[in-house]
């Protein structure tokens, strides 16, 4: 085990499948001679070389579009958006070519392609730079969806995001990347698509959450245990495949659950699990299904009104004492 | 009724920066046009050509018997640039193309009846049904489809482009759109690119003058679509869409251009539909007259090759009378073969949308279960 | 694939039922639709009939057991099939078994109890073997709720009881959402499944959650509190039949041990019936304000007209009771006075199109109150027919749910039994009743001034002052009074 940063962490997923496999590329702006906008891609056009760590001009649908004709015909591209803000352009590509090659061509094409990239606010990025969009993008039948919080999550599910031979989107967090933990030194290290993760154990109430915001639950699980609660943080990982026996498991556990997401409300991933429970273990709820989850605005640029748009452990608490009836 | 323009490129227009020529249209010998073909292979495009013309015109009735469903883009008028650019290919070169494509399916290798079955919604067809009039594919035949958002398949085939680069391989892209696209930012991406890494993607733009209900120079600020090219120092060409062997020659140069590392081409094919943009669309009355039509119907693709091959000797009349007697039997048999298909089964909504469904958690909601 | 036979709710009203007779034993053949078993519900007794085919595998209550309503009692399934899921989970719930059961039975059933997730309160209720009895505490507020010493409850299907109203639904299918008695209830659904699963009724229980929602620690304060809740639990000790170790079997221990101080007794078993009249009864006195009204009538008429009646159609088999005459009379009466064909549904006062007369019938161990429909409509030798028949079958438990429900106004005549004159209780949601005295001769002073006997007959209203005011009753008595002394008021 060796303790490095989420980012690291990322870089050696990356270099690491490199190696492993020849058809393996990265492509997206300033990966190469600028080591990366967030250094991910640090040391790697040194180690690999220009076709397989490519800069690209400033053209996300284009070089979307490439990524996928390139995975079409054979080969695996990782393709980084500087942040997912950016890729709302390459939709286009991601949603109407990516996510349906493989079903429109009956099977005849494979899209073992990655996207990746950091999704979600930072500090006073304002409203064009703050989005968390992975909800959205889980929304397509033929894409998976990938959210890791933790470094070995992160390496653990890029490497799986690779070897996958269908699109995988990645949702890296800006605010992750410097985040230290423990990460296996083990070259085929895989964290497969679909496993949620129990980051702490509690039979009172499941906070149920993924991404940047595991670290939120965490905190507000703590403060609450001081007075008493002991939660079940379960982290999804993977938003597509969703892991659904996870979910129901804590639910059935606990009886009370807080959904929470980085995201808007209205038709975030938290409706959709919020859904998933209720339709499959109603018998088991004690208390309606709350959330907590980004305002329903876009994100405003000022310290104060940032802070209360954004998800915060304050809301945990109090959505938590509403579902245990404190 | 606006007039339709129809403008020849200046010959005193701007040369590329590259200093590659682009050949304006103009009148060759016949000598001239033919010099390099085989009997075979003319014979063979008559062929092919023929057998465009009498599929998509049996595609159109069954559309009108109600045995296809949704759009239905045909190529009638257009068979020239496909006929010829796919011959100048070799069978493991890629070909993709937007959704005006039975006919390029066809001259990749996809059987007629393949595509007629795709059409009709069965098993059979080249995608399993699944696909329709706009998303044909069949791998085996290094046919990539099928794409119904305008201009979306250029940066796919960039992609390809970039994967025979990478990969070091002796292939070439062979890439269409409509004249349309050429407005589409992913165009522009994907000639920046392409240019900048010298991929050997050849963009054929089939300009038909219409973008549905639009006239190209209602669209375009620049007319002569070939010269944006010089944006992205990329070589270009302008190929007479309605003469299959021009647009051989023109697409064959850029091939070799392309497979000797000289990096992509934009070819500009004139060319001429004599039907709506899809079987929704009239064929006059609303953007063009009938008059126009009638007009264009003068320089008919088959009929002008027809008149070439018969007066050389190459193919005479009662030939290509038998010759259309095949291809409307082939037709024929192939609206059959699709009739007689199976539809495909129910559980197919829910195959092939991933690689493999064993996987931990749930990768899509099957919401017909009872729970 | 296995079918769970459920207790059924075979009337509307019925909360749990008594298995009178099983039809099939263990092993039988049994196809869709075959009778499995006679059941004793709070009105009558009904065939519970089998809803899948297969093997009868297992009998999970025996004869003379009580099961609430959603419980399952059999399974049907495969001669090989393997139900030892559906018979084992099953038996924890089947746990209101009669009195006299052995501990280690009971035991058992604590067993399997402490294995369901219900946790203690539900292996508290197995272990203290509870007894019939104790099914009388349970109950549902509410609820609509009949007479004191008169009819038997006939919750009016055309009117929505007051905010909980009974509710009772057919199970379909799975445990979870059995037991109808818990609808309208504010409860979180682990609350409903903890309250099911245990065999208690959320009826009475406190609920903590916002808005008075009974959620899951409320259940299982109910299940193993017990005292402080309006409703008792579902079991309590009887005679300590074995050590009872918890506080709950504690907290009973004081109550049975109270009972053997009163000297010799004998217990009589409650019937369905018994319990269902106790219940409404007491729960009816209270909301409903009566007031009651009394008129004398003279019957010399009215004895006339039926004489001539029954002459007139004597080869038809038409025989008119005065009691008859009087419901066509009543009938006639709503018609004129519709506030008193009216109910009280909390926000408003309900009028009643139709004209549909309860008539109380006495039967073993209690009343019951068959409808006669549209009694404003029907003949008189027609509604001495249907009382006959009707009356005939209530007294074999025969009546079927929509025989006795759907009243808008009820009679109750004691007349036979001598009684001149006395009050009843009415049998919500209606908004009155009539108790109608026996006809007997008297002396009177009449038109002329003179003494004469006369035929006379005492008629008490009880009216629900929300509904009906003192005029109004009295005007209608007048009505009625009218039509009786005058039958050709009817007509005119």
């Amino acid at each position: 085990m060796a303790v490095i940063t989420y980012r690291e962490a990322l870089n050696e997923a990356l270099a690491e499948e490199m190696e492993r496999d020849p058809d393996v590329f990265l492509m997206g702006e300033e990966v190469g001679v600028y080591n990366g906008a967030y250094k991910v891609s640090k040391g790697l056009l040194e180690r690999f070389g220009e076709m397989r760590v490519v800069d690209t001009p400033i053209t996300e649908l284009g070089f979307a579009g490439l990524g996928v004709g390139a995975a079409m015909t054979g080969i695996r591209p990782v393709i980084e958006f500087m942040t997912w803000n950016f890729a709302i352009l390459a939709f286009d590509q991601i949603f109407n070519s990516a996510a349906k090659m493989r079903s429109m061509s009956s099977g005849q094409f494979k899209m073992p392609l990655t996207f990746r990239g950091p999704t979600g606010a930072a500090l006073q990025l304002a409203a064009q730079h703050s989005q968390a969009l992975e909800s959205q993008v889980a929304h397509y039948p033929g894409v998976k969806v990938v959210v890791p919080g933790t470094p070995a999550d992160a390496k653990g599910l890029l490497k799986a995001a690779i070897r996958d031979d269908d699109p995988v989107c990645v949702f890296e967090g800006e605010m992750l990347y410097n985040l230290k933990g423990e990460v296996p030194e083990d070259d085929d290290f895989i964290i497969p698509l679909g496993v949620a993760d129990l980051k702490r154990e509690g039979s009172d109430v499941s906070i149920i959450t993924h991404g940047k915001m595991i670290h939120t639950a965490l905190q507000a699980a703590a403060k609450l245990e001081k007075d008493g609660i002991q939660a079940d943080v379960l982290d999804l990982r993977s938003l597509r495949p969703l892991d659904t026996d996870a979910i129901l498991a804590t639910v059935a556990k606990t009886n009370r659950v807080v959904l929470l997401e980085e995201g808007w409300p209205h038709g975030g991933i938290t409706a959709t699990v919020a859904a998933l429970i209720q339709e499959e273990a109603f018998d088991m709820l004690d208390a309606p299904i709350l959330r907590v989850t980004q305002a329903d605005v876009p994100m405003p640029y000022a310290k104060a009104l940032e802070k209360a748009v954004k998800p915060s452990v304050e809301m945990v608490i109090e959505k938590v004492n509403r579902v245990l009836y404190r | 009724m606006p007039e339709t323009k129809t403008r020849k490129p200046d010959a005193r227009a701007a040369q590329p920066q590259d200093g590659s020529a682009q050949e304006p249209a103009r009148k060759k010998t016949d000598a001239e046009r033919l010099e390099g073909f085989e009997r075979e292979q003319l014979r063979k495009m008559m062929w092919d050509m023929l057998l465009a013309r009498r599929f998509e015109e049996k595609a159109a009735e069954s559309y009108a018997l109600g045995k296809i469903g949704g759009f239905c883009h045909l190529y009638i008028g257009q068979e020239a640039v496909a006929v010829g650019a796919i011959h100048a290919l070799r069978d493991d070169d890629y070909v993709m193309t937007a959704y005006r494509e039975h006919v390029h399916a066809i001259q990749k290798g996809i059987t007629a009846n393949a595509v007629m079955a795709e059409l009709y919604g069965r098993a059979d067809g080249c995608s399993g049904g699944k696909g329709g009039s706009m998303h044909m594919f069949s791998a085996e035949h290094n046919y990539l489809g099928g794409h119904g958002i305008v201009g979306g398949q250029i940066p796919l085939a960039l992609g390809v482009a970039w994967k025979i680069k990478y990969k070091k391989e002796d292939r070439v892209m062979q890439v269409y759109c409509g004249e349309a696209a050429v407005n589409q930012g992913a165009f522009h991406e994907s000639l920046n690119m392409a240019a900048l890494w010298k991929l050997p993607m050849v963009l054929i733009v089939e300009n038909n003058r219409f973008g549905m209900g639009t006239a190209w120079e209602r669209a375009a600020s620049l007319y002569d679509i070939y010269q944006k090219a010089t944006a992205y120092a990329m070589p270009s060409a302008v190929a007479d869409g309605m003469d299959v062997l021009d647009c051989y020659r023109v697409a064959m140069e850029a091939h070799e251009r392309a497979r000797s590392g000289g990096g992509p081409t934009l070819i500009e094919a004139r060319t001429y539909r004599y039907v709506g943009h899809s079987m929704s669309d009239p064929v006059s009355g609303v953007y063009r007259t009938k008059e126009d039509v009638e007009k264009e119907r003068a320089n008919d693709p088959i009929t002008l090759f027809a008149d070439l091959l018969s007066r050389n000797d190459i193919l005479s009349q009662a030939e290509l009378e038998e010759m259309d007697a095949e291809v409307k039997k082939i037709s024929e048999e192939s609206a059959e073969f699709a009739e007689k298909s199976p539809e495909p089964t129910l559980d197919h909504v829910y195959t092939d949308i991933y690689s493999t469904e064993d996987v931990n958690g749930r990768l899509y909601f099957d919401m017909r279960g009872e729970r | 694939m296995a079918t769970k036979v459920y207790m059924e709710a075979l009337s509307p009203t019925m909360e749990e039922g008594r298995l009178a007779t099983w039809l099939k034993n263990e092993g039988d053949q049994v196809k869709e639709g075959d009778v499995l078993a006679e059941v004793e519900t709070d009105k009558a007794t009904m065939e519970l009939v089998a809803r899948g085919s297969g093997v009868l595998r297992k009998r999970m209550i025996a004869e003379g057991d009580t099961a609430n309503v959603g419980t399952v009692i059999a399974v049907i399934a495969g001669a090989d099939e393997d139900v030892s899921a559906l018979t084992g989970g099953a038996e924890a719930a089947a746990s209101q078994d009669k009195g006299g059961e052995s501990a280690s039975s009971a035991e058992q059933k604590a067993q399997a109890a402490a294995g369901s997730d219900v946790g203690q309160g539900a292996a508290a209720v197995a272990a203290a073997g509870p007894t019939e009895q104790d099914q009388a505490e349970r109950g549902t507020p509410g609820e609509a709720t009949p007479a004191g010493a008169a009819p038997t409850p006939t919750p009016d299907r055309g009117t929505t009881a007051p905010a909980t109203g009974d509710r009772s639904i057919a199970p379909t299918g799975d445990d979870a959402d059995a037991s109808g008695s818990n609808g309208r209830v504010k409860a979180s659904p682990l609350a409903r499944k903890i309250a099911n699963e245990a065999g208690m009724q959320l009826g009475g229980v406190q609920g903590s959650g916002p808005g008075g929602r009974i959620v899951k620690r409320d259940v299982e304060a109910a299940i193993s509190g017990g005292g402080a809740q309006a409703q008792a639990p579902a079991a309590q000790a009887q005679a300590p039949a074995q050590p009872a170790a918890d506080a709950q079997a504690e907290a009973q221990a004081p109550r049975a041990a109270a009972a053997p101080a009163a000297g010799g007794y004998h217990d009589q078993p409650l019937s369905q019936m018994r319990k269902t009249i106790a219940k409404r009864l007491t729960q009816s006195i209270g909301p409903v304000p009566h007031f009651f009204l009394t008129i004398e009538v003279d019957m010399g008429e009215a004895a006339k007209l039926r004489a001539r009646i029954n002459e007139r159609f004597k080869d038809q088999g038409v025989k008119v009771s005065p009691n008859d005459l009087i419901i066509k009379a009543v009938a006639a009466a709503l018609r004129k006075h519709p506030w008193v064909n009216a109910a009280w549904t909390g926000d408003a006062i309900r009028f009643h199109d139709g004209v549909h007369i309860g008539v109380a019938v006495a039967v073993d161990e209690g009343l019951i109150t068959p409808v006669i429909k549209d009694a404003d409509r029907k003949g008189v030798g027609e509604i001495a027919g249907e009382v006959r028949e009707l009356a005939g079958r209530a007294r074999e438990k025969k009546l079927k749910p929509d025989e006795y429900t759907g009243s808008t106004f009820s009679i109750s005549n004691l007349g036979m039994f001598g009684i001149e004159e006395f009050t009843a209780v009415i049998n919500p949601p209606e908004a009155a009743i009539l108790a109608v005295g026996a006809i007997t001769p008297k002396v009177v002073v009449d038109e002329a001034g003179d003494m004469a006997v006369r035929q006379r007959m005492r008629m008490t209203l009880s009216c629900d002052h929300r509904v009906i005011d003192g005029a109004t009753g009295a005007q209608f008595l007048q009505t009625l009074k009218s039509y009786l002394e005058e039958p050709m008021l009817m007509v005119a």
